[in-house]
């Protein structure tokens, strides 16, 4: 089942605009959306999360339209991480992974296979030594990947993840897209919106490159993170080399005077 | 196995409270009279009885209201009167005093909870789609004038003796309830504490934030619904009978919280609890007070909360330092 985006367009007064995007994901692939600062990362991501409702053109998650699919079914199958990591109550680690089986629960108790979805998620994470400690307690590093725990707990399809990386050290960093691509790699779909191009160009399979509410460029790694895309739509000086593993880098030099 | 336990001993101490709200006051009436065709017979089935149910089902709906407000606004100073649901009851209550309504059968309850209903529609409609921001500055605005039109009422009041009627209600009190007044309110006040015990999950989402409650398809409109109606009946009723009484909705969530933890629909039922049982055991309490004049249940709510909730505001203050 393929998310996409048909001509979506998004207008709102608080918000970044967005303006007829076409763009389809993959399963198995780890998607990333580009852009600078109110370019409509966010907000793409929105329309895909069934958080905002386009004003027109479609978000489907296959044949269902996600701004009119009934809710609890729109969040079995699309996961999301959103931004900022907000965590009000003082509740366990365990508790709050518990919250992605919210949307299997409607009706019921936690059954054996919620606990196991938990117990999973939670191993996939290595968030199981801090299980019984509050949420609250545990440092940036550690609440990121009980986060992405109740994320998995809820076993989707497909996990968006609102800037991920907001706020991590270069190795929480490293954890949380190495969480991504695993999941990626077990075959479910993932889009990411991240700030960091160097990250973008070591681990996304697919690249949106979104600049003032448009889509600039969409494709691989090497067809979108050009020196000449990059000065265009970041102004920045940026220049792409092979590293002595084989590995694409990025390096920026400075930013383009104008 | 540890919520329960806790459970079974706050089930335990309701009783308590409960036997000592019937037990308690200028006349001690010990169970053994309770059914005797005597004075004390007479004054446990017509005071002390309607007057203990009162307080068990205020406390519950008050504590309960508060453990959902704090949870839905994710803010642990929030109460039941934020939604100016109260203020607007009460005014309610005051207008039919001052218009001589309350001689009527229902007149006074009547008129509180249209009081309650009318500041339900206004609230949904200005805070429509907003937020929880637009929830508390909606009930603000609600407080302000509801308070501020009660005083008006209070000022035009034709003869002393009816501006000291109208505050004396005010104050919140058990005192003088007949069964009838309870069983009138009671009615509302489950369907209300029904509706706010149905949010446990939708307040555990917002853990998450909006965006995460959001995604895990918790629809926050109908929450909203749910909990202005829940609380509107619920706190509003308790309004129309027994006036203003605070400090409940916002001590005993916290009390419950330190005990069984942080999650919100953990602490629903046990704040409901709890909120009785304070209120059973406050209000006995003040009538074995020595004097002739009896202290309201509602200024001796705000004298032990105030100091209470300065305690809680320097304690976040220190957490946030």
């Amino acid at each position: 089942m393929t998310l996409s985006v048909r001509d979506l367009s998004f207008s709102h007064a608080h918000q970044p605009t967005l303006q007829g995007i076409d763009a389809a994901f993959e399963t198995g692939k780890l998607s990333v959306i580009l852009g600078p600062n109110g370019a409509g990362k966010s907000t793409l991501l929105a329309c895909l999360a069934g958080l905002l409702k386009p004003d027109s053109g479609t978000a489907s998650l296959g044949a269902d339209d996600i701004a009119t699919m009934p809710a609890i079914l729109r969040a079995r199958r699309i996961g999301l991480l959103p931004q900022g990591a907000e965590t009000h109550w003082a509740i366990t680690s365990e508790a709050l992974v518990a919250l992605g089986r919210i949307p299997h629960m409607r009706g019921r108790g936690v059954s054996a296979e919620d606990n196991k979805a938990i117990a999973t998620a939670m191993a996939a994470t290595a968030t199981q030594g801090f299980a019984h400690r509050p949420v609250t307690a545990l440092s940036g590093g550690e609440r990121a990947r009980v986060l992405m725990a109740r994320v998995l707990a809820g076993e989707p399809q497909w996990i968006l993840a609102d800037e991920p990386l907001a706020n991590l050290d270069p190795g929480f960093q490293l954890d949380i897209l190495g969480l991504l691509r695993r999941q990626a790699q077990d075959g479910k779909g993932v889009v990411a919106v991240l700030h960091d191009l160097h990250h973008a160009v070591r681990f996304a399979d697919h690249i949106l490159l979104l600049h003032e509410g448009k889509l600039f460029a969409q494709g691989s790694v090497d067809d979108v993170i050009t020196a000449d895309n990059l000065a265009q739509v970041y102004g920045i000086d940026a220049r792409l080399f092979t590293d002595d593993d084989g590995a694409t880098q990025l390096l920026i030099k400075g930013k383009i005077s104008t | 196995m540890k919520a329960r336990s806790l459970t079974s001993l706050l089930l335990l101490l309701l009783c308590a409270a409960f036997m000592l709200s019937l037990m308690a006051g200028k006349v001690w009436i010990w169970p053994s009279s309770w059914a005797a065709d005597n004075a004390d017979g007479w004054i446990f089935l017509e005071l002390r009885l309607p007057r203990a149910v009162l307080g068990l089902c205020i406390g519950a709906v008050l504590g309960l209201s508060g453990a959902v407000m704090q949870g839905y606004l994710r803010n642990p100073l929030a109460d039941p009167t934020v939604l100016g649901v109260s203020a607007s009851a009460a005014l309610g209550g005051v207008v039919a005093i001052f218009l001589g309504l309350n001689m009527l059968p229902f007149g006074l309850f009547g008129s509180a909870m249209l009081g309650a209903g009318a500041s339900m529609l206004l609230l949904l409609a200005i805070a429509r789609g907003g937020g929880p921001i637009g929830f508390i500055l909606g009930g603000m605005v609600l407080s302000t004038l509801a308070g501020a039109l009660t005083a008006f009422v209070i000022s035009i009041a034709p003869n002393p003796f009816a501006a000291s009627e109208i505050i004396n209600w005010l104050m919140g009190a058990l005192t003088d309830r007949l069964m009838t007044d309870v069983l009138t309110a009671l009615p509302f006040m489950a369907l209300g504490g029904l509706l706010l015990l149905s949010t446990g999950r939708a307040l555990d989402a917002l853990t998450l934030g909006e965006n995460g409650a959001k995604s895990l398809g918790i629809d926050l409109i109908r929450l909203q619904w749910i909990i202005v109606l829940g609380v509107g009946l619920a706190v509003g009723a308790s309004v129309a009978v027994s006036g203003i009484v605070g400090f409940v909705g916002l001590i005993v969530p916290h009390v419950i919280r330190a005990t069984y933890g942080e999650q919100p629909s953990q602490i629903l039922l046990p704040s409901a609890l709890g909120g009785a049982i304070l209120t059973l055991t406050a209000d006995s309490l003040l009538r074995l007070f020595p004097g002739p004049v009896e202290v309201r249940l509602g200024i001796a709510m705000a004298v032990l909360g105030a100091p209470f909730f300065l305690a809680l505001l320097l304690r976040y203050r220190k957490g946030a330092a």
